[in-house]
């Protein structure tokens, strides 16, 4: 584990120093872009919608019954776009787009074709990894700013309907725009940025590292896929205290 | 690049050992071979043939031993170095998310070396060389036959005009005609460019046509190593049992 982990540095590290080479790979960035926006998006939509909605339907009563309905957009959009949209993006990420960069790196490298880019002198990292991690790094935010919207017209639905909840939509909507500023976006936005290079980095380090035939590419999705998804949950925390004193009204 | 007046690398391998979980697969291996030559390489299935190949290109660490391209020695980096190297993989090792076309153009197209017109027309032509028409450039290589995949391989190692050349038994998927254009065409890179050719068969009839020294591997071991004369007046049982092995 410690030793893929200066591995996944290391390949972290290469894949800065191709950036330079960034725009020349743009045609391969951009056939990345869309293999994962396609396979992203329509899910992204759903969950979000559905994320927004529990969210409002959870903490709805509890603030009408407190007489602080009106605040409860404010509370959705805040939940939505500090934490959930960027977590839950990434765990969609990992699902939908990294097992599937694991698995197909994992069977180049089985498969020899690895080591016949390299008999090319064609450098694995960028002809591979680079328009990978800098896809889904530009993806991932995308995705962010996406679910944040839907998230909070789901938790708008909610509330407008939901009978004990009862809170109208421009009330809702007003407690957004009062409550939510430009800081608090970006400050999901840049969680979901650091994630994605991560998932780019561990799915593709896997993918590239895999071992005993046919069998280890499976193997290889699996680790990438765990691996993942634990470093998502602990980069949150650290990330979230990171930010806090950037945020307004709080303070170290 | 219009093909530069390639010359063959001189080759020089010196107590070469290499060993998988505990197991030795290569045991001091030690052999020159000259700048230009064709050197072939036979032995028995699982002699180490494969593994000895790809430690020539950089792609396997020796535990011990060093291997010496023109002099300098092989390391992790070397299938970057500045000469022109190439391989033919046992298995073709085509790139299943390009074509034909792409793979075979794929060295002149990541290293820009000729423009878009030019590359078409170097991939055409090698691919004539290996009998391989312009509907099969389309096709991706899940869609080819397994010789044909060989042959795509072969064709992409000759778009380098590679100085060191190594095929892992270019033929041992194709059928006699087209085994004997592949051989011819090993043979006419060589003279062409003097690129240094190294070829692993179990073809005997290819083997004596084109070598023009021998080395016999078996577990691990040179058993042997010669011109084809040299090879077939052996007297290591072994050897002889390769050489008159026949159906009856
Ligand atoms: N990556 C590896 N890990 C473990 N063992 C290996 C590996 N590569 C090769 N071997 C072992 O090394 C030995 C030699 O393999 P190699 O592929 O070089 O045989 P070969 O001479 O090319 O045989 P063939 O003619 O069948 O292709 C085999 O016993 C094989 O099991
Ligand atoms: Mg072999």
């Amino acid at each position: 584990m410690f030793r893929n982990l200066g591995e996944m540095i290391l390949l972290f590290l290469s894949v800065v120093r191709a950036l330079p080479r960034a725009w020349r790979e743009r045609r391969k960035i951009g056939e990345q872009l869309f293999d994962i926006g396609n396979a992203s998006l329509f899910m992204a939509c759903i969950l979000s919608f559905f994320i927004g909605g529990v969210l409002a339907l959870q903490s709805g009563p509890v603030l009408v019954e407190n007489g602080i309905g009106s605040a409860l957009g404010n509370l959705v959009a805040i939940a939505m776009c500090k934490e959930l949209a960027p977590v839950m993006m990434s765990i969609l990420v990992v699902g939908r787009v990294g097992s599937a960069m694991a698995a197909e790196l994992g069977s180049m490298r089985v498969y020899q074709e690895i080591d016949a880019l390299r008999t090319l002198s064609i450098n694995p990292v960028n002809f591979l990894v680079l328009p990978r991690v800098a896809a889904i790094s530009v993806v991932v935010p995308c995705l962010v700013i996406f679910a944040n919207l839907v998230g909070w017209l789901g938790g708008a639905v909610v509330a407008a309907h939901n009978d004990r909840i009862a809170v109208p939509w421009n009330t809702f909507f007003a407690s957004i725009r009062d409550g939510v500023d430009t800081g608090d976006v970006v400050n999901g936005l840049i969680k979901s940025f650091v994630f994605a290079v991560c998932i780019g980095v561990i799915c593709c380090h896997q993918g590239l590292t895999t071992m005993g035939g046919p069998r280890g590419i499976g193997r290889s999705v699996t680790k990438a896929v765990v691996n993942s998804l634990v470093l998502i949950l602990i980069l949150d925390y650290v990330l979230t205290r990171l930010l806090l004193p950037f945020d307004n009204g709080f303070s170290l | 690049m219009t093909a530069s007046p390639a010359t063959g690398l001189p080759l020089s391998v010196r107590q070469l050992t290499k060993s998988y979980g505990g197991r030795l697969v290569l045991q001091s291996v030690t052999l020159e071979i000259a700048a230009g030559e064709i050197f072939v390489l036979m032995g028995p299935s699982g002699a180490g043939k494969s593994v000895f190949l790809r430690h020539l290109i950089g792609l396997e660490e020796p535990d011990s031993g060093e291997i010496l391209v023109a002099g300098a020695r092989v390391g992790p980096e070397a299938a970057e170095t500045k000469h022109r190297l190439a391989m033919v993989f046992q298995s073709g090792g085509l790139l299943n998310s390009l074509n034909v076309e792409e793979n075979v153009g794929l060295y002149l197209s990541e290293h820009r070396l000729q423009p878009p017109a030019e590359i078409a027309r170097i991939v055409a032509e090698k691919l004539s060389l290996v009998r391989l028409g312009p509907d099969d450039a389309r096709k991706y290589p899940s869609e080819l036959s397994g010789g044909m995949r060989k042959r795509v391989a072969i064709a992409r190692a000759l778009v380098v005009e590679p100085q060191l050349i190594l095929y892992d038994e270019p033929t041992s998927e194709l059928d006699p005609l087209v085994s004997l254009t592949i051989g011819r065409e090993i043979v006419n890179l060589n003279q062409r460019t003097g690129a240094t050719s190294v070829v692993v068969t179990h073809h005997r009839d290819l083997a004596f046509g084109i070598a023009d020294r021998i080395a016999f591997l078996a577990d691990g071991q040179i058993l042997a190593l010669g011109t084809p004369a040299e090879i077939r007046a052996s007297t290591v049982p072994l050897i002889q049992q390769f050489l008159t092995a026949e159906f009856k």
